[in-house]
């Protein structure tokens, strides 16, 4: 026997109001404010039983690398200014989401970095000289991907997206459990290949975690012209991807939502969003000038939401890091930075004849006949500086 | 036995999937469908939805995902549903696919093959009839092979899957369900070699894809005025086989380039310009390219003036030179 509606509401309204179904978009949405563990001043926020504070091993671990990212990012801005990299787009600010999100995966998961991601490629223990390759121009991709697990950086806005889908599902398909975190950027959402792939990894169930540095800018651009979402984590919501946003200068939250992420990836959930709310505080490269587009008083405010301080305050207050170990990871940062210093301060050897070697697999007559042309050119050009 | 292009592409593919197990086939509709053309029949049903599968309709992310897949190690083959609508994919293709292997110095290479039913003569509404061979070969880094006949088809296709490197593999819709005879499995010339399909004594045609049976009909229609025409079929425009075109045209001393493809900047001013500079001394008239016209692909009812025909061919076979007379349509000039 069937009953129609109206038969439900004539014969008791309060039992039709009990078989309203359950929003099954709610589980996917983000907690209406960002996840924090860490207040501003570096004391602890009420213990969450959703995001369990990492081990404090962990939480020093992220500290010492933290330290050495900051002095990194200095470190390679000051080789910019003496003519040793091209360009240099500092993530200064932003060394909790840099970090966190590389200590949260495993060397055999698969990380696709942006160029910001310097710092965070350090942070995986990819040789400094090797990440600066790209902006010092020698070559484009100075370490192989195949060996580190990380994509090669990604100039093209989101495209890296796809391809993290892509990698997550063909590892799961060959029977591995790898999981592929693709970091990217606020002004990137509102490229067509970021909503491609998290919509690829969703319908295919594919074990990706997107990590948004939301740093409030796009070079010049605010937040405000990318989107009118209350946060970038809502975007997750359509696609049918669960979905957090966390404050971004919360190092102990950073790693905890992340976990969390990675985990929820590995079981074979799916992929993940997450939003981190943290700014960028050097322009966007070193040809910028971010004086045209935002005012100083709002770099100094979020100057005293530094990630870095907030994770030594708290460490410090449990009793896990004290001055002796403070000033030991400060010298590790000295000693590796002044290492950096000295292997880029040589000039690196460049050959012109390879840049036929891998256009191709074999290169084809075309360019075996370029390449002649070139040889032919060095040569003489050799010769002429002989007679001078 | 008779068979047709598009079973020829059908078998090259199920005989790839079952040759190697990382190979995977997806686009749009490719599954229970078997695609839009059919390239794709029965595939998913003999191979399972994880061999051969169809995605989100979203070009960018097929391709995307392909360059994701072949990083795991995966072999994919993708298909474009139709010419124009590859479009969307081109930066992960100008940006990733052809460059990858560059940019990590041979570290990490994407094996993919990206099919394109491509050109018109189909009376295809607009947005499914374009000629994009040339923005991929312009493209360092990808190889764009277009098959002409049923063997070729199952040939390149099979080479490309097998390629180490990314093929784009243009396939001329109207030439889908021409029959003709072929024994299939079949291997015919590699990747980087043109065939001569007709010999001839007085000019060369150079043709590719669905350009090269309107050669070989000109060719025979200018038996009438006396002309003994070699057609040659590029077959792989990247990479570019500039020796058995350059024999050719200095045996014969004549030659005309026939693309589908509007002609301003295209594949054929490239042949165009290779062969002049190979082949001066052995040329009685200019190098003359006929091509599609300078518009856009134009609705159904006007494709026929648009596309080069027969008679456009022979009146750039007549304007060679034949009595050592300047062209006349330059005169002006």
């Amino acid at each position: 026997m069937t009953t129609t509606p109206q038969a439900v509401r004539r014969a008791s309204p309060r039992a039709r109001r009990t078989v309203t179904p359950p929003d099954p978009a709610r589980p996917l949405l983000p907690a209406a404010e960002p996840v924090r563990l860490l207040d501003e001043t570096g004391t602890p926020l009420p213990a969450r039983t959703d995001y369990p504070e990492p081990p404090v091993e962990a939480l020093r671990e992220l500290y010492r690398r933290m330290v050495l990212g900051r002095r990194f990012d200095t470190q390679a801005t000051a080789l910019t200014k003496q003519g040793r990299l091209a360009v240099y787009p500092s993530s200064r600010g932003q060394e909790a989401c840099q970090v966190a999100a590389v200590l949260a995966v495993r060397d055999t998961d698969w990380v696709f970095p942006t160029y910001r991601e310097s710092m965070a490629l350090v942070a995986r223990g990819i040789d400094p000289v090797e990440v600066l390759t790209l902006l010092r121009g020698d070559w484009h991709c100075g370490y192989d991907p195949t060996e580190v697990h990380t994509a090669p950086q990604c100039t093209p806005l989101a495209t890296q997206c796809v391809h993290a889908a892509g990698l997550a599902h063909g590892e799961a398909y060959q029977g591995r459990d790898t999981v592929a975190l693709a970091f990217i950027g606020d002004g990137a959402t509102s490229e067509g290949d970021f909503h491609e792939g998290i919509n690829f990894a969703a319908v295919f169930k594919a074990p990706v975690v997107y990590f948004v540095q939301n740093n409030r800018y796009a070079i010049s651009v605010p937040l405000s012209r990318q989107t009118a979402a209350p946060s970038l984590a809502y975007k997750g919501v359509g696609y049918g991807v669960p979905s957090e946003q966390v404050d971004g200068n919360d190092p102990v939250a950073v790693l905890a939502v992340l976990t969390r992420a990675v985990a929820h990836a590995r079981a074979g959930k799916g992929p993940f969003l997450v939003e981190a709310h943290t700014y960028r505080m050097e322009p966007h490269t070193n040809a910028d000038d971010a004086t045209r587009y935002r005012d100083g008083a709002e770099v100094d405010a979020w100057r005293d939401r530094d990630p870095l301080a907030r994770l030594e305050t708290y460490l410090r207050a449990r009793g896990v890091l004290d001055d002796a170990a403070v000033a030991e990871i400060a010298e590790q940062a000295e000693a590796y930075a002044a290492d950096l210093r000295t292997r880029m301060n040589t000039q690196p050897t460049v050959d012109p004849l390879s840049l036929f070697d891998h256009v191709y697999a074999e290169p084809t007559p075309q360019l075996v006949e370029q390449r002649e042309q070139v040889r032919a050119e060095l040569a003489a050009a050799h010769d002429e500086e002989g007679d001078a | 036995m008779a068979t047709t292009m598009a079973k020829a592409l059908n078998s090259a593919l199920a005989d790839a999937l079952a040759a190697d197990e990382r190979v995977v086939v997806f686009g749009e509709d490719v599954g229970a469908l078997g695609g839009v053309f059919r390239i794709t029949d029965g595939l998913q049903a003999r191979f399972g939805e994880k061999r051969c599968f169809d995605t989100p309709l979203a070009e960018a992310g097929i391709v995307g995902f392909a360059v994701g897949l072949a990083m795991s190690g995966l072999r994919p083959v993708v298909e474009m549903q139709f010419d124009a609508f590859a479009y969307p994919a081109f930066e992960q293709i100008a940006s990733h696919v052809a460059k990858l292997r560059n940019r990590t110095r041979g570290k990490l290479s994407v094996p993919i093959v990206i099919r394109v039913p491509y050109a018109g003569g189909i009376g295809g509404v607009e947005h499914h009839c374009d000629s994009s061979e040339a923005y991929y070969a312009h493209t360092p880094g990808l190889k764009v092979v277009t098959p002409a006949t049923v063997e070729d088809a199952y040939s390149l296709l099979r080479e490309a899957i097998d390629d180490p490197d990314p093929v784009v593999f243009m396939e001329p819709k109207k030439l889908y369900f021409g029959s003709a005879e072929a024994e299939l499995p079949v291997r015919t010339e590699p990747f980087g070699r043109a065939v001569v399909r007709r010999t001839g004594r007085d000019a060369t045609l150079v043709a590719y894809g669905p350009a090269v049976p309107v050669a070989l009909e000109a060719a025979e229609a200018a038996r009438e005025e006396g002309w003994d025409l070699e057609v040659v079929d590029v077959r792989t425009i990247v990479p570019f086989d500039d020796a058995t075109i350059t024999a050719s045209v200095r045996r014969t001393g004549r030659c005309v380039v026939i693309q589908e493809a509007p002609g301003f900047a295209g594949v054929g001013a490239e042949i165009a310009a290779r062969v002049q500079e190979r082949c001066f001394h052995a040329l009685h008239a200019p190098v003359l390219r006929v091509a599609g016209l300078d518009i856009p692909y134009p609705a159904p009812m006007l494709e026929h003036t648009h596309l080069p025909g027969v008679d456009r061919v022979l009146d750039a076979v007549a304007r060679l030179q034949w009595d050592d007379q300047p062209d006349a349509r330059w005169a002006a000039a």
